[in-house]
């Protein structure tokens, strides 16, 4: 018979790997170091252009450093908040925090139901004590004056145990589950909202379809389905300015507002004061000049009329746009700029002066050719591509006024202001508010709420015994405890 | 008018101050404390009437502007002045922090003088987007914390400082009269634990603002990331200190590096930074 010494070698195996690695991600320093973390990497992203923000930024970083750009875009680098980094670090933060507060919230739920711990043996160790002699009814008073203070009690035979506030340690939990109901928030913004915008001129109705935006982007999992019916019809646009300083002081835009119950309603949209449908707001973003137009032929045959929203350039909104005929033959172009109230610069050209429809002119130049609008590349709204174009003329109007060209005229009919309207959907904002709202509560508690201990023991002689003990802030013990024996002593 | 008063206050809060600092400056090096104490309230009184004139003078700029004076960084400059001067003067009817006095007002001293020379602006109105409510709740908010959240740093800086002189012999003749070590050491965390709530306010605020003015409520926004930021470095300087139990040069140098966040955000933001809380300029 083989003599087989089987040596023991703590198996570890999977579970206790797991096991491990939960115990390392929930400690405090992970935490700590998670946190840190967090806090470096979002600072990439306030130093790198971001897609989200400011795409053409972005743009322009890959023109000007294409070989840097590209690295960086495949660190994440343009997107960091929506990064694969950024997100492992708040998700391993969150999961560690999860680790940690869970079981705290258990256990604290088991101490609040507990009675405070037995007296201790030899209260002279402890802080604040003192001794005195009694009367017989000292018990009894210092139960009244604890039990005033909502103290937690438990009453032995000679001696009373005191505790109080829960309420920091029920802070505490408070404020890091918040945290976890404010990411929920966010995440449900992210998977059922959705944001976009679009654009109207006065006399313009907006409906909400997928159709009528702009730009549209959906939550995760929603779609053009999930817009809800509304429909909002611009009635006027006021802006007001200061007259020495050219700052704008208000815009207000007056809209007629049908909702999803067909209930017809005036309304008023101001910056700080967005429309609301259910859990879709509607914002006034910023605003502009539709120059209105009419563009005939040789004959006299209308080949374009409209409104042509105009993209402003300066604070006196003067404004670059474009309008385009592909109907006429050969295709034709006005590359065009608006200026509210007109002044010519030596340098400049033609500028503004003042954003309101003081002296308002429309320049532009005509193009003939082929305006590129059948080769699929999308294309500027605002911006003409005239490389296969030639100038054939050069003219300035005021509204009323028609230039007649080579080929056909235009007139400039009017001008009225457009208003672009942000129109967004998050049914996680209210969950964020009430975390951030139980957070800073939480956080309250937990920062200005003392734990402590106050005992109290009479012996055999009479002789009365107090003590107390807190983790933090002493000082405010001290006095609570002169104010405790002084209630003992019947002084008050 | 408003520019006139304004210009007269500016001169006299900036002369107090300058009357201050050769007071103390010559009194402290002699260890005559007799006279040193006499320099040192003189000291004091000028800092109060520094503050009560630059109150003033916030409050004047305030009707010429005929709303809130927070509107551009010229204005929260003078009001961060103000609070951080205000946070040093409560600190100290409980703490004799009058020999860091001369630091402070160094401090003010130039924030004044940068706003004055550089960041000043006329009186304007306040854009659209700025009326409302919460300018006044999210800016205050925001500019108290940044006041005690600076007043902080200067302890702990006070403290690094002292710290190692200690180490290397002794204090200089002038800091011997401040308080030991583990005084500066938790004064910097108290202040720290007093305005961190705060400031989770200011965010919280700024929050709810920013939905209603720009349609969302987060958009890591350059501001927004960096107060982020420094919310995240408080946090974990508070769990450091309470959870981890650091204290001394560790949790200084983190109260240090949270600090500078705040003023990062402050200055580069506004001055460099693009984004949605460029108002005017400045």
């Amino acid at each position: 018979m083989v003599n087989q010494i089987e040596t023991e070698v703590p198996e570890i195996g999977a579970g206790g790997l797991a096991r491990f690695a939960w115990r390392q991600l929930t400690s405090m320093r992970t935490a700590l170091i998670l946190l840190m973390m967090l806090g470096l990497a979002a600072i990439p992203g306030s130093l790198l252009p971001q897609r989200p923000q400011n795409p053409m930024a972005v743009r322009q970083y890959f023109v000007d450093q294409p070989e840097l750009a590209r690295w960086i875009d495949k660190a994440g680098g343009f997107d960091v908040y929506a990064s694969s980094w950024f997100s492992a670090i708040y998700i391993l933060l969150f999961i560690s925090l999860i680790g940690c507060v869970l079981p705290r919230t258990f256990e604290h739920l088991k101490t609040m139901r507990a009675l405070p711990p037995v007296t201790p043996k030899y209260l002279e160790k402890l802080e604040a004590h003192s001794a005195f002699a009694g009367d017989g009814k000292d018990l009894e008073r210092a139960e009244k004056w604890l039990r005033k203070n909502r103290f937690r009690l438990r009453i032995q035979d000679g001696s009373i145990s005191a505790e109080k506030g829960y309420v920091r340690e029920t802070g505490n939990l408070l404020f890091h589950l918040s945290l976890i109901l404010i990411l929920i928030g966010v995440s449900v913004g992210s998977l059922f909202g959705m944001k976009g915008s679009a654009i109207i001129t006065t006399g313009e109705r907006f409906i909400n379809l997928a159709t009528s935006y702009d730009s549209l982007d959906y939550g995760k999992i929603t779609n053009e389905t999930s817009l809800n019916t509304f429909s909002i019809k611009l009635n006027k646009f006021v802006a007001t300015y200061d007259p020495v300083t050219n700052i704008p002081l208000d815009y207000s835009a007056f809209v007629t507002t049908i909702d999803e119950l067909g209930k017809q309603q005036d309304q008023v949209i101001k910056v700080n004061s967005p429309l609301t449908f259910g859990t879709t707001r509607v914002y006034l973003q910023a605003n502009g000049y539709s120059p209105f137009v009419t563009v005939r032929n040789s004959v006299g045959n209308v080949t374009f009329q409209g409104a042509i929203p105009f993209l402003p350039q300066d604070t006196n909104l003067r404004s670059i746009g474009a309008i385009k005929v592909p109907e006429a033959s050969p295709q034709i172009g006005f590359v065009s700029s608006f200026v509210p109230t007109y002044e010519r610069d030596p340098q400049m050209g033609a500028i503004s002066v003042y954003p309101l429809l003081l002296e308002p002119k429309l320049l532009f130049s005509i193009w003939e050719g082929d305006l590129g609008l059948d080769t699929g590349i999308p294309q500027s709204v605002y911006k003409i591509d005239t490389t296969k174009m030639t100038r054939i003329a050069l003219d300035s109007l005021a509204p009323g006024e028609s230039y007649s060209f080579n080929g056909g005229s235009i007139t400039f009919e009017k001008v009225e202001p457009w208003i672009n309207l942000q129109i967004v959907r998050d049914p996680g904002k209210s969950y964020s508010l009430i975390g951030g709202i139980l957070a800073l509560l939480g956080l309250l508690a937990s920062l200005f709420g003392r734990r402590r201990r106050i005992w109290i023991k009479v012996d055999a002689s009479g002789r009365v015994e107090v003590a107390g003990l807190a983790k933090t802030n002493a000082a405010a013990l001290e006095i609570e405890m002169a104010h405790f024996v002084s209630a003992i002593k019947g002084e008050k | 008018m408003g520019v006139f008063a304004l210009s007269f206050f500016a001169h006299a809060f900036e002369t107090a101050w300058a009357v201050k600092v050769p007071a103390e400056g010559s009194a402290s090096p002699k260890l005559d404390y007799s006279k040193s104490d006499k320099a040192a309230r003189i000291a004091t009184a000028l800092m109060l009437l520094g503050f009560i004139l630059l109150f003033v003078a916030v409050i004047a700029r305030g009707l010429s502007n005929g709303h809130v004076p927070w509107g551009n960084m010229y204005e929260f400059s003078i009001t961060g002045a103000l609070t951080f001067t205000g946070a040093y003067l409560v600190a100290l009817r409980k703490y004799d922090l009058r020999w860091l006095g001369l630091f402070i007002s160094l401090a003010v001293l130039l924030t004044l003088g940068t706003a004055i020379t550089l960041l000043y602006r006329d009186s304007a109105p306040l854009v659209p987007a700025l009326k409302s409510t919460w300018l006044v709740i999210h800016v205050i908010a925001a500019i108290i914390s940044g006041g005690v959240f600076l007043l902080s740093n200067v302890i702990a800086g006070a403290y690094l400082y002292l710290d190692s002189r200690e180490r290397s012999g002794g204090r200089p003749a002038w800091a011997t009269r401040l308080p030991s070590l583990e005084v500066l050491d938790q004064l910097s965390y108290r202040l720290v634990a007093f305005v961190f709530p705060l400031w989770t306010f200011a965010v919280i605020a700024g929050a709810i603002w920013a939905e209603s003015a720009w349609g969302r409520y987060w958009g890591w926004d350059p501001k927004e990331t960096w107060a982020f930021i420094t919310w995240v470095a408080y946090a974990a300087y508070l769990h450091a200190r309470v959870t981890v139990g650091w204290k001394g040069r560790r949790a200084a140098w983190l109260c240090l590096f949270a600090g500078s966040t705040f003023l990062f955000n402050y200055v580069y933001v506004n001055v460099w930074g693009t984004g949605k809380h460029t108002y005017s300029g400045l």
